[in-house]
């Protein structure tokens, strides 16, 4: 069977699998479809939790990323999988305790009051949506791409999926999905890691072949050391950032990652205080499957791509790399009229995309009007590494399929983990809690189910129409959460004497600074900069790390200077910190 | 105080003196030997790896995911000792 049947065939089983589960798992309250009834066990949890965190992000670029930035990679495998560390020690198990719904939830009654819950929720929306716009995105991508439909009606499509399972099951019917998700998902990312890791190292186990050797007997990582030495990159196992950035970088990850909304919410709705942290132990083993992976998978593709490429005459170069030069992921051109494909360090174009003529030149290549004056001829998009890599290895057809499948599950578990959030944020934390708080269990409900389908519309219009600044945004979420929610709820738990005044103005300026750092450098406001204004060498990816540290000393300074939290509070807190009588999630 | 107090001040005495052991070691794995002190640790190899860079892409996920289920245990334990399991 060709590519393209396998494709439509697992799609199709995956979809019909995952529209049976919403179906089962209709929500009918207001608590089913908030926290899923707060009676998932904790494996299911940590499934759950574990899709909704991996996004096509994860599944597709992140191989691909690790690929092309070498050492510098790590921030991104030890600040998304270190954050679960924090959030199973220092916040899971009290938030369970504390058994509401919603973040904004613990801010407003923590504090005490309304502004908090406001400044929560708003946090939380900035946060989600910079997220989910990224993922719709995402899910068009892989549409196009497999399915050779448009990449609009690839959004669209994925848009009525996601719809329909959130607006059916809520967080039920989402949970279960999700469950199902993540076994596709782990599936389809780890068969072909096994096929290519037994085919370059003979050792069938990524992570063990990425440190095997190859024929010959030499070290895979030193090979690659050697060709990109001698390609003129730097060593691939020693990286460009400075110690500093790196060690800034992982840190707002790790923080962010614990603060996201999306990601806590899933600790309300489990039984026990004690399930919350086993399910963040679960969560965080399935999660480390992929991100163990992810780095093997980067060193064999990046070998494999050299050695193909590199040097080769064009007109022999296989089939996939003319068919992503079709695409527009691949761009050649010959600089020196060898006919030889030049693969060395330096940008192959003067902008960041290719830029076609219509035209092809003299071995058949589409011709690029952008081309720079650097050696290097090839431009390669990062995002094709995980995506093109079974063909580049000649794995079967339903391999490259599969893939398919699991990149379409990736995104559109988390798209609908995301848009439950912001919909609880605006029917429970803004509705309920603010507007009309005698709305009745049912209007809640529906209000919810409005919010969906408001939010998704938002999302697939920004699918469809990406500004600019959502790419550069998505990675800046993790420093909003850190710089804004983390501090908040952490010293919420363990400093009985933060109040209100505190957490407030804590969380305003370390959102705020985050945000004016981000406009300056990334979209060039406020007189914009370079890498050499950055403050203290931070680059704006790390500096959600300086705007927690700011957070956490305007809290403690402001609410040391201002009057105690009341005696009830204070009892909350001591209540929280003990895991007995944690009860059901509760809408009181 | 009463007894029920005594226990949860106990109890949370040892949560946090858990906390800061897990903790440090977790900042160690990752930002230590991942990160600070890597260029002397990819001196020493492990297989095809240098050190360093192992703790970096590999290693520190592994301690990542032993810290917690530990965590996961000792507070069982502890739960059971001050009677506040369910």
């Amino acid at each position: 069977m060709s590519v393209q049947t396998w494709t439509w065939l697992l799609v199709g089983i995956t979809f019909a699998l995952y529209f049976g589960i919403a179906i089962w798992a209709r929500a009918g309250s207001t608590k089913e479809f908030y926290v899923a009834g707060g009676g998932v066990s904790p494996l299911a949890n940590g499934m759950a939790t574990a899709a909704d965190w991996m996004s096509a992000a994860s599944f597709i670029s992140m191989a691909g990323i690790i690929s092309f930035a070498g050492y510098d990679g790590s921030v991104y495998l030890m600040g998304w999988t270190g954050g679960y560390v924090l959030l199973a020690l220092l916040l899971a198990p009290y938030l369970r305790k504390f058994g509401k719904f919603t973040v904004p939830d613990f801010i407003g009654d923590r504090y005490y009051s309304n502004t908090a819950r406001t400044v929560a929720v708003i946090c939380a929306l900035i946060v989600s949506f910079t997220y989910v716009a990224g993922q719709m995105r995402g899910v068009g991508i892989v549409f196009s791409q497999f399915l050779q439909v448009d990449i609009n009606l690839g959004v669209a499509i994925g848009m009525a999926v996601v719809l329909t399972f959130a607006l059916l099951g809520g967080m039920k019917g989402i949970t279960y999905t999700q469950v199902a998700q993540y076994c596709v998902l782990i599936f389809a990312f780890m068969v072909p890691a096994f096929f290519i890791s037994m085919q370059m190292t003979g050792n069938i186990i990524p992570q063990l072949g990425m440190g095997g050797s190859v024929e010959g007997g030499e070290f895979l990582l030193d090979k690659l050391d050697k060709l990109h030495t001698q390609l003129g990159f730097n060593e691939y196992t020693s990286g460009t950032k400075s110690t500093w950035d790196v060690f800034a970088i992982t840190l707002a990850l790790m923080t962010g990652t614990a603060g996201l909304p999306h990601v806590i919410v899933r600790f309300f709705t489990v039984p026990k205080v004690k399930d919350a942290r086993k399910s963040a132990g679960y969560a965080l083993l399935l999660i480390a499957i992929l991100y163990t992976t992810a780095p093997a998978i980067a060193v064999f593709s990046r070998t494999n791509l050299i050695e193909t490429v590199s040097n080769k005459e064009y007109s022999e170069i296989p089939e996939w790399f003319k068919n992503w030069e079709n695409t527009g992921l691949i761009a050649w051109s010959d600089k020196n009229d060898d006919g030889k494909i030049q693969y060395v360090a330096g940008s192959a174009l003067s902008s960041k995309k290719p830029v076609y003529t219509d035209a092809r030149g003299a071995h058949g290549e589409r011709l690029v009007s952008n081309a720079s004056d650097a050696k290097n001829e090839l431009y390669v998009d990062r995002d094709i590494m995980v995506l093109a890599n079974p063909e580049i290895a000649n794995l079967p057809n339903w391999v490259i399929a599969l893939v398919a499948a699991g990149g379409l599950a990736a995104a559109l578990s988390t798209a609908a983990g995301l848009l439950l959030v912001i919909s609880t944020s605006i029917s429970h934390d803004l509705i309920k809690k603010q507007l009309k708080p005698d709305i009745s269990d049912k209007g809640e409900l529906t209000a919810a189910r409005i919010a969906i389908f408001a939010a998704i519309l938002i999302a697939g219009y920004f699918g469809i129409n990406p500004p600019g600044f959502v790419a550069a945004v998505v990675a800046l979420a993790f420093g909003l959460a850190a710089a804004s929610f983390f501090p908040a709820i952490i010293l919420g738990i363990f400093d009985k004497r933060m109040n209100s005044q505190g957490a407030v103005s804590g969380m305003v300026v370390g959102i705020v600074i985050m945000l004016f750092y981000m406009m300056k450098f990334k979209l060039n406001m406020f007189g914009g900069g370079t890498s050499e204004d950055w403050w203290f060498g931070t680059s704006p990816e790390g500096f959600g790390t300086i705007a927690m540290c700011i957070n956490i000393v305007i809290s403690v300074v402001v609410s040391r200077l201002t009057a105690a939290p009341p005696q009830e509070v204070q009892d909350m807190v001591e209540s929280i910190r003990i895991p007995s009588g944690a009860g059901e999630a509760s809408n009181h | 105080m009463s007894e029920k107090q005594q226990h949860a001040t106990a109890y949370w005495k040892q949560n946090l003196k858990y906390l800061i052991i897990l903790l440090s070691i977790w900042f160690i794995v990752s930002y230590g030997c991942g990160i600070l002190f890597r260029e002397a640790l990819d001196e020493i190899r492990l297989g095809g790896f240098k050190l360093g860079f192992w703790f970096a892409q590999q290693g520190s996920i592994y301690v990542f995911v032993i810290l917690i289920f530990i965590y996961v245990r000792l507070m069982n334990k502890l739960d059971k000792k001050y009677g506040f399991d369910e």
